[in-house]
């Protein structure tokens, strides 16, 4: 009975962790669909823009910038400004990474491409690493208490309610472009077949820019949130998520971005949640036989289609 | 001679340490240079191996242990078998339902199923004694060997300082020996495979895999019989390192060494050479204990000369992909 009186608590928090998985999600899946691999370095990607993030955030308070706290959040003006620009440094950083090795491998098959993107994982990892430290860093070292939902026996914190706001907010902001946008749909097209789209006179190589640019950028938002959301990040960050995104990409049925939304919602509920049965420690692996389920059931996922 | 002795203990080390490396790089070219699965959960089967080894051939649990079952003093050999076949059979299972798929899912399974054996090795203490790991693990012959140059070494105590150092190492360089036959064995194993028929669909499926299911081939039963054997072998280098180094923790078994390490060494000395992958790992270990070494002088601290050595091999990863795929050991375009 305690187990099951814990569980609209574990909902929010699953949909809060879920909101995050999405976001990375979506750039997995992007990567994946447009440029035919799946990229390992993406967890990272996400842990080099909550890094960027924290070092604009000291760098605009050495400037002496406020960072009085807006209304009931935690943080003000400097650490919105530092996650804005963040987003921008973490696109460039995914676009040069792309200039530098991935475009020298275009013609290579998939799996070297995989085994390369592991190389930035490490590289990437190790610089944060090398840079910061691997101990624990805090945004703001502030303790927020949780505030009673009236009427639904659960507690939520301002903060959480900023993350899931952000994260309606980027996700409808991504359907707008790959729906309403000319680069969405090249994008949409490219997805579906790189060589026909080619032959119709869409640049391929600017489709595979803005595939970086968004995927870099989402991929900053969910590591700044899952910041704001842990209260510290460490350089291992992206890697300790790194199975549940790709969990909810396949779940979502790899390659469809709003599989990956649907998938980071079913995922970071069900982890959450099963932690009213099984021992927290074992968290890391409902992610991985979800997956396994998925992949013996119907590999193509929830929203795949057959390929 | 000092000097020099000391040189020579330091290179038995390394080389006990680069040829459990060379089998788990063997074990990997079966997997991925001979039939092309995208393997990146190595650690996992390496620390399944260790753990299944330690477990068989350890001693019961201690009074300080945590742990309550397990330690049941068989033979090495027994040990080295129990590894290899734990290890087979969680292949067989994580195989089954995604060797049909893309090798991205293969991939990503596989950080899964070591992500899941690393959580079960720190949660499960009952049988693997929780983050403090299993200790004690018998190293083979090492009682009779050590006592036998405890004696030889006291009836000559007249010998130079410099022989004593190298006497005293002489169970170093019977696990050499050891771990030597045992990478030749697989070697020439692996040799004769290679070259059978059963490897010559192996590589028909890596290079075409509906044009080898067209000639009648069950490329999914020989996907399945690759990971395992490959697995195998990986378990069987797990049982090296833990009857060497005598003690195995959750921690032993980091994604660095355990996957990233081994993929750098095979794609450096060429995926689908049996001897490339032998070679890229003595290479590949060679630079990452020189590095060490050459880090010390650094104004970085500990941790700083680690991430640094890291970002190192992942540059040389990278140079290799983008400038000689086929590896550095081999002519020619890639296969």
């Amino acid at each position: 009975m305690d187990a099951l009186s814990r569980i609209p608590q574990l909902l929010v928090y699953g949909v809060i962790s879920g909101s995050i998985l999405a976001l990375g999600g979506i750039g997995v899946s992007l990567t994946y669909s447009i440029l035919g691999f799946s990229n390992f370095a993406h967890g990272d990607i996400m842990a080099l823009g909550a890094y960027l993030a924290l070092g604009l955030l000291a760098l605009f308070t050495g400037l002496g910038l406020s960072n009085t706290p807006f209304g009931p959040l935690s943080f003000g003006f400097s650490f919105t400004l530092s996650f804005a620009l963040a987003l921008g440094l973490t696109a460039l950083a995914a676009v040069l990474i792309d200039r530098i090795l991935y475009k020298r491998l275009r013609h290579a098959t998939s799996v070297i491409l995989m085994i390369a993107s592991i190389g930035v994982a490490l590289g990437l990892r190790n610089v944060l690493q090398f840079c910061w430290g691997p101990q624990p860093q805090y945004y703001i070292e502030k303790i927020q208490l949780a505030i009673a939902v009236p009427g639904l026996g659960v507690r939520i914190k301002p903060d959480e309610v900023f993350i899931i706001l952000v994260a309606v907010i980027v996700v409808t902001f991504v359907h707008y472009f790959l729906r309403h946008t000319k680069m969405g749909k090249a994008m949409r097209a490219a997805a579906d077949n790189m060589a026909l789209a080619r032959v119709s006179g869409i640049n391929t190589e600017r489709v595979i820019l803005w595939t970086w640019v968004i995927g870099g950028a989402l991929a900053a938002t969910a590591g700044i949130l899952a910041g704001i959301e842990n209260k510290f990040i460490t350089p291992e960050l992206g890697w300790q998520m790194l199975l549940s995104v790709f969990a909810a990409v396949i779940l979502g049925g790899l390659g469809n971005p709003y599989g990956a939304i649907l998938g980071g919602i079913v995922i970071g509920v069900s982890e959450e949640v099963s932690t009213a049965f099984i021992p927290t420690g074992y968290k890391p692996a409902v992610a991985f036989v979800i997956m396994i389920l998925m992949l013996l059931i119907k590999p193509t996922g929830l929203l795949g289609r057959r390929r | 001679m000092e000097l020099f002795v000391g040189v020579i203990n330091y290179l038995v080390f390394f080389a006990i340490t680069a040829g459990t490396y060379g089998i788990l790089a063997l074990g990997l070219n079966l997997q991925w240079g001979l039939t092309g699965l995208f393997n990146i959960g190595i650690a996992g089967f390496y620390a399944l191996g260790a753990y299944a080894s330690a477990l068989v051939c350890g001693p019961l649990p201690s009074a300080w242990d945590s742990r309550v079952f397990g330690g049941f003093g068989m033979p090495f050999p027994v040990g080295l078998l129990a590894a290899a076949v734990v290890c087979g059979v969680v292949a067989l299972l994580i195989g089954i339902p995604t060797l049909r798929l893309k090798a991205d899912y293969l991939g990503i399974a596989t950080i899964g199923i070591a992500e899941t054996i690393r959580l079960v090795l720190k949660n499960e203490s009952w049988l693997t004694n929780g983050v403090w790991g299993l200790q004690q693990i018998p190293s083979p012959l090492y009682d009779p060997i050590h006592k036998g140059v405890g004696a030889l070494l006291r009836g000559h105590a007249d010998w130079p300082s410099w022989a004593h150092d190298l006497t005293s190492q002489a169970y170093n360089w019977f696990y050499l020996i050891l771990v030597l036959c045992a990478l030749l064995s697989l070697y020439f194993i692996m040799q004769r495979l290679t070259s059978s028929p059963w490897g010559r669909v192996a590589r028909a499926i890596r290079e075409d895999e509906s044009a080898a299911a067209m000639c009648g081939k069950n490329t999914f039963s020989f996907r399945l019989q690759s990971l395992v054997l490959g697995a195998m072998m990986m378990g069987i280098g797990g049982s090296l390192y833990a009857h060497y180094a005598r003690f195995v923790s959750p921690s032993s078994f980091e994604p660095l060494y355990g996957t990233f390490l081994i993929w750098v060494m095979l794609v450096l000395g060429g995926s689908g050479s049996n001897k490339g992958a032998i070679w890229g790992s003595f290479v590949v270990w060679g630079i990452w204990a020189g590095t060490d070494f050459l880090t010390r002088y650094f104004p970085v601290t500990a941790t700083q000369a680690a991430s640094l050595r890291i970002i190192v091999v992942a540059v040389l990863l990278e140079l290799v992909l983008v400038w000689r795929p086929q590896g550095l050991f081999r002519r020619g375009p890639s296969h």
